[in-house]
């Protein structure tokens, strides 16, 4: 057992080498990223859900609604208030936010997080660029 | 010190699996089935049935001409590409020979008007479906609540196993970016597209039944193709299936397809 | 025990660095599949399994076939295989592995591959082949790797490996027959559905699994200290002999029911595989090929003197390899698919990149092979040698 100092150096090389996005980026932070409202959705005030929630859980809340439309042809989502929603990606939440580069990409572009709804569904229901 | 260092790295091994699997069970254990007060109910316009089926009036479909606008309109509404390219064809509603679409029951000195009239073919819908049995993820399934065979692109793993299994041969593979065979100005922008690697075919339009519509190929056939419940005496289809003799295809298979022909 | 995997030579080294390289080309293949889809294959809406399924089945195959070995030693307590099992139990476990990559590669979204069992569905067949599939895999490995260690050590294996042995023979003949039912349950593909595949598939694999491994015994005996013996060799030819007239025979049993019975459904698959079908008739040269192979293989081992005269052995087993290959990798896969549904003819022949990414895989089974083997030998050449 005269590897020792190999092992040793290795270890080290390897601890150094996995943690360097660590290090590297030390004291580095971007800035948390900021969201922008369209009219159309300042005006609504709020979204299907209350904003915590869908900070929070938007991508659950959009796993149900695929699953129920999808596979249990259920179609309408009802909150709190009673108000009633189509459940679509494209026709419904993509209706409000229009925008998907400065409402959606810039936040799953901080927490680097690549969502592959956009695929198939599109991004801009209304046509427009 | 040989054993005691095997069992350490035996021990980190099944210490790593675990830790590695952690996240996916919480994943799977914290997804809310339903969430904090809302609730889900189905359209109130959304047409219904127990088991949706189609008449298809090929006396009334002559010629090319007549089908060419039924097949424009379900490939447009639901986003199908085209390519040139057979080997990458995507397809969920054609016309085909009546030996294409009934081999086996085929018959000698056959009226020529029959004979040479076009055939719409597409997914049956069977009652049985062969394609469900099949798929090993349950992304083709046959929808409870009304018998529509439905896909779901979200899991589809593209294992193709369904295609060995429909007797149809109604479904089509993504061989690539079904974008680069869809014009980019006449995309329905209501309609998702598919991505490459999945299988997809006709869904009897269930997005536009969900919102009270018939099917696009129906609407667009004036009369020729009909549609409804064949659970209800009183539907359009058992209407139609009372008062005229029809066929389907491979019926020997037991798969209870229900899509009928009027011959 | 992979220590001694890590001694040999430089033809060792060459033959590993360039397994590596043919690897490494294939990967790139791979990447470019992933990224453009599989659409780089010849696959097509008609035939929508090709090359990579078909190596896969005749893979399995293999893997099945080492229960030949397996059976005879533990069941019937044939001593001379004890120097021969593992031998079996590791060509199992690289044709396994190379099974499973042959499912990755064929599926249109690998990165959804454990929605297997995300969602398990016990009415799909496919879900139970990657259950027995994967079981198979395990249990070679772990009996295989626990009795080479014992024997390295010169202690009896542990006792409960014992169960998992007797377990591994019906898993054997399992895997081939729910790879058969991949194919034999699906109505409207007359040329598989036929009760007869599983057996068929059964017969094939025990007539290629031993020939390939005569001649890796060969091969052995010619460069390494480890003679795995002359006994051995003859009792597998005589297994060979055995599977493989039960082939034909199978084969010959099927052609009857389809042209007896005169059903187009049944026939036209078989047309056009032998003789053509609407002028469509890329597959002709290949059957007959494989027939004359088969027959080949046939006459070399039933015949006492040329199975005993290892050469001519030895082309008897290559033979019965390429013809089985043909009959499982190119005809079985294709001819179901030909004609379609819709009685059309579209052909099949797999194209540039898909042979590719095929030898790819061929090359990491024959990596992992080389080193087990490395192993396995190394271990036998301490305790014998």
């Amino acid at each position: 057992m005269n590897d020792k100092k190999w092992i040793v150096l290795g270890l080290i090389l390897f601890v150094g080498l996995f943690s360097f996005p660590f290090w590297f980026n030390v004291g580095k932070a971007a800035p948390a990223p900021e969201v922008v409202l369209t009219e159309q959705a300042k005006a609504a005030k709020e979204c299907v859900m209350p904003t915590d929630f869908m900070k929070t859980e938007h991508m659950q809340l959009l796993d149900v609604w695929r699953l129920k439309v999808v596979r249990d042809g259920v179609s309408q989502f009802v909150n709190a208030d009673g108000k009633e929603f189509d459940m679509s990606l494209s026709n419904t939440c993509l209706d409000c936010h229009s925008n998907k580069a400065e409402f959606c990409d810039r936040c799953h572009n901080y927490a680097s997080v690549n969502p592959y709804c956009w695929d198939c569904h599109i991004d801009n229901p209304k046509g427009d660029k | 010190m040989e054993s005691s260092r095997r069992r350490f790295i035996k021990m980190a091994g099944i210490a790593a699996v675990g830790l590695s699997a952690h996240p996916a069970i919480k994943a799977v254990a914290a997804a809310p089935e339903h969430g904090p007060q809302y609730t889900l109910k189905t359209g109130d316009q959304a047409l219904q049935a127990k088991q949706w089926a189609m008449v298809i009036d090929t006396r009334r479909l002559k010629t090319d001409h007549d089908l060419e606008p039924l097949i424009e309109a379900c490939h447009k509404t639901h986003n199908v590409p085209h390519f040139t390219e057979k080997n990458h064809e995507i397809k969920w509603i054609w016309e085909t020979h009546f030996h294409n679409a009934f081999p086996g029951n085929t018959s000698n000195y056959m009226s020529e008007e029959v004979e040479h009239r076009p055939y719409l073919v597409l997914c049956n819908h069977c009652q049985n479906p062969p394609c469900v049995r099949a798929c090993p993820t349950k992304a083709t399934f046959k929808r409870d609540s009304d018998g529509v065979v439905m896909m779901d692109m979200h899991r589809c793993i593209g294992c193709r196993f369904c295609m060995a299994a429909c007797p149809y041969g109604s479904r089509s593979f993504n061989f690539k970016d079904p974008l680069l065979g869809l014009n980019e100005k006449e995309i329905n922008l209501t309609f998702p597209r598919r991505m490459k690697g999945v299988v997809e075919k006709c869904n009897f339009c269930v997005e536009r039944l969900a919102v009270g519509q018939r099917p696009a190929c129906v609407e667009a056939s004036g009369g020729a193709l009909l549609f409804g419940d064949l659970t209800d005496p009183d539907s359009e289809v058992r209407h139609a299936l009372r008062e005229n003799f029809t066929i389907r295809r491979k019926p020997s298979l037991g798969t209870e397809p229900c899509v009928y022909y009027i011959v | 025990m992979l220590d001694l995997a890590l001694k040999g030579n430089k033809s060792y080294w060459t033959w590993l660095a360039g397994l590596t390289a043919v690897i490494g080309t294939a990967f790139i293949f791979y990447l470019w599949q992933l990224q453009f889809g599989l659409g780089i294959t010849g696959m097509s809406r008609d035939v929508s399994w090709g090359f990579y399924i078909a190596n896969f089945t005749y893979l399995v195959g293999v893997a099945a076939g080492g229960v030949m070995v397996v059976l005879p030693y533990y069941l019937h307590d044939y001593k001379a295989y004890g120097k021969v099992t593992i031998l079996g139990e590791f060509l199992a476990v690289a044709a396994l592995i190379m099974c499973l990559l042959f499912i990755v590669v064929d599926l249109g979204q690998p990165s959804r591959a454990m929605n297997v069992l995300l969602y398990p569905t016990p009415n799909s067949v496919l879900f139970w082949d990657a259950m027995v599939l994967n079981g198979y895999l395990l249990i070679n490995l772990v009996v295989g790797w626990n009795v080479l260690e014992a024997e390295r050590n010169g202690v009896h294996y542990q006792k409960w490996l014992k169960p998992i042995i007797y377990l591994s023979i019906p898993f054997a003949v399992s895997i081939h027959t729910v790879t058969a039912f991949l194919y034999s349950g699906l109505p409207g593909r007359g040329f598989w559905m036929t009760a007869i595949l599983a057996p068929r598939f059964l017969s094939s694999a025990f007539a290629a699994g031993p020939s390939l491994l005569i001649l890796l015994c060969l091969f052995i005996r010619n460069t390494t200290k480890f003679d795995p013996g002359k006994e051995q060799i003859q009792s597998l030819g005589k297994t060979v002999a055995y599977a493989i007239c039960i082939n034909v025979f199978f084969f010959l049993c099927e052609v009857f029911v389809a042209f007896y019975s005169n059903i187009p459904e049944h026939m036209d698959h078989i047309k056009y595989l032998f003789v053509g079908f609407h002028g469509h008739n890329a597959l002709v040269p290949w059957m007959w090929t494989s027939m004359g192979l088969m027959a080949l293989g046939i006459i070399l081992t039933v015949n006492p003197s040329t199975r005993k005269n290892e050469t001519t052995l030895a082309v008897a087993c290559a033979a019965i390899i390429g013809g089985t290959w043909i009959d499982k990798g190119l005809g079985m896969i294709s001819g179901g698919f030909v004609p379609n549904p819709l009685h059309e003819v579209t052909e099949y022949a797999p194209s540039g990149p898909e042979i590719v990414i095929t030898v790819g895989i061929y090359a990491i089974g024959a990596l992992i092979l080389t080193v087990l083997y490395k192993m396995a030998i190394g271990v036998k050449e301490e305790t014998h040698g």
